[in-house]
């Protein structure tokens, strides 16, 4: 990795507000490649939001969202960005099986009409062999238990080949055994150059997963290791026991 | 009567052949989309496009346009309406489509009063699957054969845009386009759809075959097999039974599509009522014999 890569993530000074609600705060975020930061947040902290704004999804009120030194379109087309979205969000009686819904992470390289070539059925075939699906992959998204779920869609990102990559609460309603899975798999993508954003809140699980974490409350309230952002007093700040200063 | 004549009869009549054409190209058509629409679940968005184009409907009749035309300008209109009700005021997008389509629907009405011929109302509200004449023909089988096309060209990228739209957006697409796509579709499979079952019975087209085929599978590519064959199907039997029971076609198909959803809803080996319930009934009850002794290899 050069030095003088532009950082994976560069949020600057993001305000994004919904009508009168405040979901951002002037808020900085800077990932480097090769590193893996854990959000740590309440609901409503803003989570969601820094999401889709690192993808381009809300327009900011303030600030900028810089991927790999360009605007978000850029790193999209170049499919470097992958989503792995919460459970809430998943329709899982739709009719697709993993295989289905892994092989959507190839849409980018594909044609006008995503016909699959020998080498984009290699990479989703590597993908479900690397979160240990393979044997799944023809069952339908819904008939996966919890963690497998969630293998699914990481195995996508993978498939897409995705730098940045961004998951949504991926360990709510997961095994101890795909819990595992992911964590090692998300270590491994950090090591080739991967950046990844993890919200979560198995607090538990962080200091082994991620290099950094970001305790979020609308404002980036600390960035730092994820012991210091696990100290009582600073979770105290994200999750409403004001200590006043 | 043998058997035969039951189908050799009707189809010795050249309006009944055009009849079986015209319910035939709109089942499959609409059978196709249907499947998206189903799990998008636009449902309301359909019966509120179908409803729309009575005004193009009338006034391309008015003014001696081609039937389709106005159908589409309509269609799109109201879809257009509706978007920008919504994303513009407070009001959430159901009661914009019911705002929206129920005021067209209304214009439509009124424009056929003023007009001077009324006899093609019921035509337009309730089809005219018997009166096809051969510049109709020759329209839905056009109109049909487009819409299939590019519904199946961008069947994957559709596929996304129901199931993960966020993802379709991480990837650089953009789920705006593709949401546009399948409402232009929407709109042109109605005034595909109009001739064979009129304005309030097109939804059930555009629908049922959908939702019975996801009642059959869990496989998206079936379904999109199922869902036209099923339509086509039930097109079929409507159209024959209603020569012989001598009642409303459109009418006739849309019952028959009622009845195949019925089918499907009670007896889906998988997702049908009495297979669930049969499953449910064992969970509970716990399990007092083994079903047969465990066999050594």
């Amino acid at each position: 990795m050069s030095p003088r890569r532009a950082p994976a993530i560069d949020v600057r000074d993001l305000t994004v507000r919904y009508g009168d609600v405040l979901a951002l705060d002037a808020a900085t975020l800077v990932l480097g490649h090769g590193r893996v930061c854990g959000l740590v947040g309440m609901n409503g902290s803003g989570k969601s939001t820094l999401f889709k704004a690192v993808m381009g999804m809300v327009r900011p009120d303030r600030g900028t969202v810089l991927l790999d030194g360009a605007p978000p379109a850029r790193a999209r087309r170049a499919q470097a960005v992958g989503y792995v979205p919460q459970s809430e969000d998943v329709d899982w009686a739709f009719p697709l099986s993993v295989r289905d819904v892994v092989m959507t992470g190839r849409y980018g390289y594909q044609g006008p009409t995503r016909r699959a070539r020998p080498a984009d059925r290699a990479a989703v075939d590597h993908a479900l062999d690397r979160v240990e699906l393979t044997d799944l992959a023809d069952r339908q998204i819904g008939a996966l238990s919890g963690g497998q779920r969630k293998r699914a869609f990481v195995a996508r990102g993978l498939a897409q080949g995705a730098t940045i990559l961004l998951l949504d609460e991926p360990f709510a309603g997961v095994d101890k055994r795909s819990e595992a899975t992911i964590s090692t798999l998300l270590r491994e993508l950090a090591a080739d150059g991967a950046a990844i954003l993890v919200s979560t809140h198995d607090l538990h699980a962080l200091p082994a997963l991620a290099d950094e974490a970001v305790l979020l409350q609308q404002r980036v309230l600390l960035h730092s290791t994820p012991d210091e952002v696990l100290r009582p007093e600073n979770l105290a700040l994200a999750f409403g026991l004001e200590i006043t200063p | 009567m043998s058997p035969l004549d039951v189908i050799a009869e009707p189809l010795s009549f050249e309006f009944m052949r055009a009849a079986l054409a015209v319910t035939l190209t709109a089942g499959i058509v609409c059978g196709v989309l249907s499947c998206w629409l189903v799990l998008v679940g636009w449902s309301l968005m359909g019966d509120a496009v179908s409803h729309a184009v009575l005004p193009g409907v009338v006034l391309a009749y008015v003014v001696g346009a081609p039937f389709a035309l106005g159908a589409l300008l309509f269609g799109l209109l109201a879809v257009t309406l509706i978007g920008a009700v919504r994303d513009t005021s407070r009001v959430k997008e159901d009661a914009a489509i019911g705002v929206v389509f129920t005021t067209l629907f209304a214009l439509g009405l009124v424009l056929i009063s003023v007009t001077p011929s009324q006899t093609d109302l019921n035509h337009i509200l309730f089809g005219n699957l018997l009166g096809v004449s051969r510049t109709d023909l020759v329209q839905v089988l056009a109109l049909g054969a487009v819409a299939l096309g590019v519904v199946l060209l961008k069947r994957r990228d559709l596929t996304l845009f129901a199931f993960d739209p966020v993802h379709a957006h991480a990837i650089g697409l953009s789920p705006r386009r593709l949401g546009a796509l399948l409402l232009g579709l929407l709109a042109l499979t109605v005034v595909v759809a109009l001739q064979a079952v009129g304005v309030v019975l097109v939804v059930a087209l555009l629908i049922t075959p959908g939702a019975t085929a996801y009642l059959l599978t869990d496989r998206f590519a079936r379904m999109l097999w199922i869902s036209p064959l099923v339509a086509a199907a039930c097109g079929t039997v409507g159209v024959f039974a209603s020569y012989w029971l001598d009642t409303s076609t459109g009418g006739t198909v849309v019952l028959a599509l009622g009845a195949a959803f019925a089918l499907a809803y009670l007896f889906s080996p998988r997702h049908g009522l009495v297979a669930t319930r049969i499953a449910g009934a064992r969970r509970r009850r716990p399990a007092r014999s083994p079903a047969s002794a465990p066999s050594t290899t």
